[in-house]
C-alpha cells in the first residue's frame, strides 16, 4: 500500500503491521506540562497519540497547542479537530497552522453537543460536520485549495483520520453505511469507539468487509480498559452510543474491589488478543483514560511490544 | 406554524408593574393555535393581573383584545384610535408581532406575553414540535423529506453522530434522532443511496448568517 503524507501512522498501517495510537486527555488549566508527562508515559509503546479536542465538551487547553508540545518531544501526534466549537474558517485556519509544524495526523470529528459539558449554556457552531471537515482537509491536502476558492501553495500533509461508532444503535447497517460515506469523503483510518460488545463489533466488520470497506480505510479497533465496575455501569447508562453487555459488568463485579482494575487490564488484553483475528481489524487504538500509566502492560502482555522501526 | 409559550406571571408583572393603564393585545394567528397568546390566553393573562394588583391595593385598568394578526399593518392599525388610551401594551403575539406593534407605535411601551420558541407542528393538542429552522435554501428532497438541520440536534447533514442510541438523540431520549428518522424514510423511499453520497459543506448565507433576510416580492407588489 503506498503512503500519501509523511505520517509515521501512515507508514506503520501501509506496511502491514498492527498499529498502536493512544490518546491523551489536556489539562483545565495552562499547565502544558502535563501533556509531555502523559506523553513521556506511553511514547516507547504507541505509534501515535491523539490529542482530544476539548471531549465531553469540558473546556480544556486546545489540541492543537497540545499535538505542537508532543511533535517538539520528536514524537508523532494526531490532530483531534471537533466542528461544534469553531466555523469552517477557524478550522482551515487551524489545520494550516498545526502542518505549519509539521502535524501529520487529523481526526475529524463531530463532536459531543456541548450539554454534557461544563459550558451546557454556550452556543454551537457545526458549520461543518465530521463528514464535511474530512472533505475539507483531502480537498486542502490534493487540490491545495480552501473551501472559499483560495488556491494555495505550500500544502498541509495530513493522514485522514474519523471515528466509527458500531455499537450507536440500533441499527448496525446504518453505521457501516456511514462508514461507507465517510470512505467516499476519503478518509483514510478510522478509530472506533471503545469495544465491549464483541460480537456487534464482529457483526460491524463483517458487513463493513463484506463491502471492502477494510480495502479502503485502515480500520482500528477502540479498546478502554475498565478500572472498576463503577466505570462499567456508567459507560453502560451514562455514556452515549456507548454498549457496555451485562456479562462485562458481572465480570468487573465478580472479583474483589482491590482486584478490579487488573480484572479491567486482563479484559483488555483478552479483548486485542481476540481482535487480531478479525478481519479488517489493522489496528488498537487505546483510549485508558486519564490511566495512560498502564498503556505499556497492555501492549507489552498483547506481543505488540517493542514497536516496529519505520 | 410558529410556536410559543405564555411568559411566567412574575416575569410579566416585572415588566409592567409600574404602568397603570394597561392593553393586552392577542393575536388571532400562530399564538392562537398553539393556546399561548390568542384571545382566551389575553383574557386569563388579564384577569391575573387584575386579581395581583387588586390584592395591593392597586387600581390599574387592563383592556384585552386579539387582531386577526399582528405581523401585518392593516390590522395593527386596528389600534391606532385606542392606543392614546395606554400607558403600555403587553402582546401576545410572536416575536414578530410584537416587535411589529411597537414599531407602529413607537412611542408606546410594549411587552413580550409570550416567549416565541420555534417554527413547528402540532404533534396532538398540547404537544408541539420543531420543524423547520428557515435556513432558506430547502434540502428536503435530498433527505427523505426530513430536515436535518431542524432535527438533528447538531444539524449535521451527513449524520448520524455516534451519539445517538436506541434511536434518540444523545442530548435526551425525548427527542428522536434526525438521522436515524432519514435513514429509515430513505429505505422505505428505496433511496439508501442517497444516504452514502456525502452531501457538501452548506452555504449558510440564505440562513441567519447572512446577516437580516428579507424577501422582496415585486411580482406582488401594490
Amino acid at each position: 500500500m503506498s503512503t500519501t503524507t509523511p505520517s509515521k501512522l501512515e507508514k506503520m498501517l501501509a506496511a502491514g503491521n498492527f498499529a498502536i495510537t493512544s490518546e491523551v486527555g489536556p489539562p483545565r488549566s495552562a499547565d502544558g506540562a502535563v501533556i509531555n508527562q502523559k506523553a513521556e508515559l506511553i511514547k516507547d509503546y504507541v505509534d501515535a497519540i491523539n490529542v482530544t479536542d476539548n471531549q465531553t465538551s469540558v473546556c480544556r487547553m486546545c489540541s492543537l497547542a497540545c499535538v505542537i508540545r508532543i511533535k517538539q518531544m520528536g514524537l508523532e501526534p494526531v490532530l483531534q479537530m471537533v466542528t461544534r466549537d469553531r466555523n469552517r474558517i477557524a478550522l482551515q485556519s487551524d489545520i494550516l497552522g498545526a502542518a505549519s509544524f509539521g502535524i501529520n495526523n487529523i481526526l475529524c470529528l463531530t463532536g459531543d453537543h456541548q450539554h454534557f459539558g461544563d459550558h451546557a449554556n454556550a452556543a454551537n457552531v457545526f458549520d461543518l460536520d465530521s463528514t464535511q471537515l474530512i472533505q475539507t482537509v483531502k480537498m486542502m491536502r490534493d487540490e491545495g485549495r480552501l473551501i472559499g476558492g483560495h488556491e494555495f501553495e505550500v500544502r498541509p500533509q495530513m493522514f485522514i483520520g474519523a471515528a466509527a461508532n458500531p455499537f450507536a444503535g440500533p441499527n448496525v447497517e446504518l453505521r457501516v453505511a456511514r462508514l461507507a460515506k465517510k470512505a467516499a469523503a476519503g478518509v483514510q483510518f478510522i478509530q472506533t469507539q471503545c469495544i465491549y460488545n464483541m460480537e456487534k463489533f464482529k457483526y460491524f466488520m463483517k458487513l463493513a468487509v463484506d463491502r471492502g470497506l477494510h480495502e479502503k480505510v485502515a480500520i482500528m479497533a477502540g479498546i478502554t480498559p475498565l478500572k472498576n465496575v463503577g466505570m462499567a455501569k456508567y459507560m453502560a447508562k451514562r455514556v452515549p452510543g456507548m454498549d457496555v453487555p451485562d456479562e462485562v459488568i458481572k465480570r468487573m463485579g465478580g472479583v474483589p474491589k482491590e482486584n478490579q482494575a487488573q480484572e479491567g487490564i486482563d479484559f483488555a488484553v483478552e479483548q486485542i488478543e481476540e481482535l487480531k483475528g478479525v478481519e479488517g481489524v489493522r489496528g488498537f487504538h487505546i483510549m485508558a483514560i486519564e490511566w495512560e500509566e498502564k498503556v505499556p502492560e497492555i501492549v507489552k502482555r498483547t506481543g505488540l511490544f517493542p514497536r516496529p522501526k519505520i | 406554524m410558529i410556536k410559543a409559550k405564555e411568559k411566567p406571571l412574575e416575569e410579566i408583572i416585572n415588566m409592567v408593574q409600574d404602568f397603570k393603564k394597561l392593553l393586552i393585545a392577542g393575536c388571532d394567528g400562530c399564538v392562537t393555535v398553539c393556546e399561548a397568546g390568542g384571545l382566551k390566553e389575553v383574557k386569563v393573562l388579564a384577569s391575573a393581573l387584575r386579581l395581583y394588583f387588586t390584592q395591593l391595593g392597586q387600581k390599574v385598568d387592563i383592556d384585552e383584545t386579539s387582531l386577526t394578526r399582528q405581523c401585518n399593518k392593516e390590522y395593527l392599525e386596528e389600534l391606532a384610535d385606542k392606543m392614546d388610551n395606554y400607558d403600555a401594551v403587553v402582546s401576545t403575539a410572536c416575536g414578530c408581532g410584537i416587535q411589529f406593534l411597537a414599531e407602529m407605535y413607537n412611542t408606546k411601551p410594549v411587552f413580550p406575553g409570550v416567549d416565541t420558541s420555534f417554527m413547528g407542528v402540532t404533534e396532538e393538542r398540547g404537544v408541539y414540535a420543531e420543524r423547520c429552522q428557515g435556513c432558506g435554501k430547502c434540502i428536503l428532497a435530498e433527505t427523505g423529506g426530513v430536515c436535518p438541520i431542524a432535527r438533528c440536534s447538531k444539524r449535521m447533514l451527513n449524520g448520524p453522530c455516534g451519539g445517538s442510541d436506541k434511536g434518540k438523540c444523545e442530548v435526551s431520549p425525548d427527542i428522536p434522532c434526525g438521522w436515524e428518522l432519514i435513514y429509515e424514510r430513505l429505505k422505505t423511499l428505496g433511496q439508501l443511496d442517497r444516504f452514502e453520497k456525502p452531501i457538501d459543506p452548506k452555504d449558510w448565507t440564505t440562513s441567519r448568517d447572512g446577516g437580516v433576510r428579507k424577501i422582496v416580492r415585486e411580482d406582488v407588489s401594490i
